[in-house]
């Protein structure tokens, strides 16, 4: 069964338009998930639906087995479910590193000396141990922003939810998160679901859904996504700098390969191709 | 903006820093009782808190002159209760010939500013070497007991961390909403203080308009991280008093006792 599950999902938060109409997806364990969309698309109305912050008005989502329409799975959900907002500043609750982090187990009853054991592994997980003692106002956006997945983590959640983590930072701080991020995939073996307008960020993913009018208009690899460039401009989105160059390429009779997604790839088949030309 | 400090905590490692922030908050009470507790024109009992006040000092490693300098935010109000104790106070002999202040009301006006600055002092060396997180956490450790009584304790400890939490920010937000409008050719320095006062909505709405998505934004973040108060609540941050704090205790009992002492065994 599937970590977590969406069936048939609508929601509308006026009951006239709606934000998510229809929607049905699963994301397995360990896997890493991007979801796409433009501005408006609903994508961010999903991140609140799959950590129970919103409930569906109809279909159901279920994570390990716990449905959130279920008001007694509310915490189950959330426990397993750990999102990561955009805005840094505005999900720091204390005013010192490790108080901060310490929240959300404190929140679950966790044990004193486990919540230390806990500070010690979210904070190692994003490389912020240094900043145990730190206040985190004097940090850059990156590092709140790693300060906040930390939070998330010490919840030891199962999936991990980046609700446009990246889309105040710079991109400096961008690159810290999405290092961080992969990492944890990899490593620690979190499942990630990545909410993003930032093609870029797509391109690690074992999956993508584009996320469309409050519908998924298209899923499917990366490369699959992107060999659809025409489909993804109408939505509004843009293809990776290096996947545009390849399809403009190709337009003038270059014949560059198919699915070629990052500057090193595109690189490497120019220089295949420079003998030829 | 970025290290603007707020109140006057100046940081160190001292010793009266490292107590712990229940212990001096109510040392500090105490150390007013004390101020209070020395009778009228017993100089001898002042020069015991001031004593203390030194010793303080040194062992928080603080800069006598930023302790004295708490002292500037008070002076007009000093200024006035000795003006006051001078020309209000009755009987006593006149100064000079026919002039209406009498050595009484010298000598009161005296004890009235030595008590305001010596209980000043003593309030901001609490300030001084406890930051405002710790002040919160101590304040919320000594209302525990208020739960009996169902004072939402832990809710007014939040409500006041998060709100030390995001005076740095604010400030941030404040400090870009004025140059955005002074970009659009706002004058804030410019005319009497009502025209400076209207100038300033501009910079206060947007300011309130973004505390509230800025709240909104919170509250999501503390439900997404299972928040759903007090209840089976752990706390992970613990205070232990050490023997810093029995060392303070000691030297506050000394105090007041010496207070005492010196009011009764001292004649007047």
């Amino acid at each position: 069964m599937a970590l977590l599950e969406a069936e048939n999902v609508s929601f509308s938060y006026d009951k006239k338009n709606m934000a998510v109409k229809n929607v049905s997806l699963s994301v397995d364990e360990g896997e890493y998930v991007a979801i796409i969309g433009h501005n408006g698309s609903g994508k961010s109305t999903l991140a609140r639906l799959f950590n129970a912050l919103l409930i569906p008005d109809s279909g159901k989502i279920t994570v390990d087995g716990f449905c959130s329409s279920d008001k007694n799975a509310l915490f189950e959900i959330r426990r397993r479910v750990g999102v990561v907002f955009q805005n840094p500043d505005n999900q720091l609750v204390a005013s010192i590193v490790e108080d901060d982090v310490a929240f959300g187990p404190e929140n679950l009853g966790v044990k004193r000396e486990e919540i230390g054991e806990r500070i010690e592994y979210a904070l190692k997980a994003v490389g912020m141990e240094k900043f145990r003692k730190s206040s985190p106002t004097r940090l850059s956006g990156g590092q709140k922003q790693r300060i906040a997945i930390a939070g998330v983590l010490a919840l030891k959640p199962g999936i991990l939810v980046l609700d446009e983590s990246t889309a105040m930072l710079d991109p400096q701080g961008r690159k810290e998160i999405l290092e961080v991020v992969r990492k944890l995939n990899a490593e620690d073996r979190v499942t990630v679901i990545a909410i993003t307008h930032y093609m870029e960020e797509v391109l690690h993913a074992d999956k993508v859904f584009v996320v469309n009018d409050g519908g998924i208009a298209m899923q499917g690899t990366p490369a699959e996504i992107f060999r659809r460039a025409k489909e993804i401009k109408q939505m509004g989105l843009e293809l990776p700098l290096a996947a545009y160059i390849a399809e403009k390429l190709r337009q003038r009779g270059v014949p560059v390969p198919e699915g070629i997604m990052t500057e090193e790839e595109l690189a490497e088949a120019l220089c295949v191709l420079l003998p030829k030309i | 903006m970025k290290d603007v400090t707020f109140g006057q905590y100046y940081p160190s490692h001292s010793f009266v820093h490292k107590m712990d922030p229940r212990v001096k908050i109510l040392a500090a009470i105490a150390y007013i009782v004390a101020v209070f507790l020395v009778q009228s024109y017993h100089f001898v009992g002042f020069a015991a808190c001031l004593l203390f006040v030194l010793i303080t000092t040194a062992a928080a490693k603080v800069p006598f002159f930023r302790v004295l300098s708490s002292i500037k935010a008070i002076l007009f109000f000093v200024f006035l209760s000795a003006v006051l104790q001078l020309f209000f106070h009755k009987g006593g002999t006149p100064l000079w010939e026919g002039g209406f202040i009498t050595d009484e009301g010298l000598l009161s006006a005296g004890f009235i500013v030595a008590r305001i600055f010596l209980v000043v002092l003593g309030a901001s060396l609490l300030t001084l070497t406890t930051s405002p997180v710790e002040l919160a956490d101590g304040i919320e450790s000594l209302l525990t007991p208020l739960k009996w009584i169902k004072f939402p304790v832990h809710e007014f400890a939040l409500i006041m961390s998060i709100a030390l939490r995001f005076i740095p920010t604010l400030l941030d937000e404040t400090d870009r909403i004025v140059k955005a409008q002074k970009a659009r050719g706002a004058d804030f320095e410019s005319g009497n203080v009502f025209k400076r006062a209207k100038a300033l909505i501009p910079v206060l709405i947007p300011l309130l308009i973004s505390s509230f998505r800025r709240a909104d934004e919170l509250a999501d973040a503390m439900d997404a991280r299972c928040y759903a108060g007090s209840k089976h609540r752990t706390k992970y941050k613990r205070m232990v008093p050490t023997y810093r704090d029995l060392i303070g205790v000691l030297v506050m009992a000394a105090l007041i006792t010496g207070v005492v002492l010196i009011n009764t065994m001292l004649p007047f």
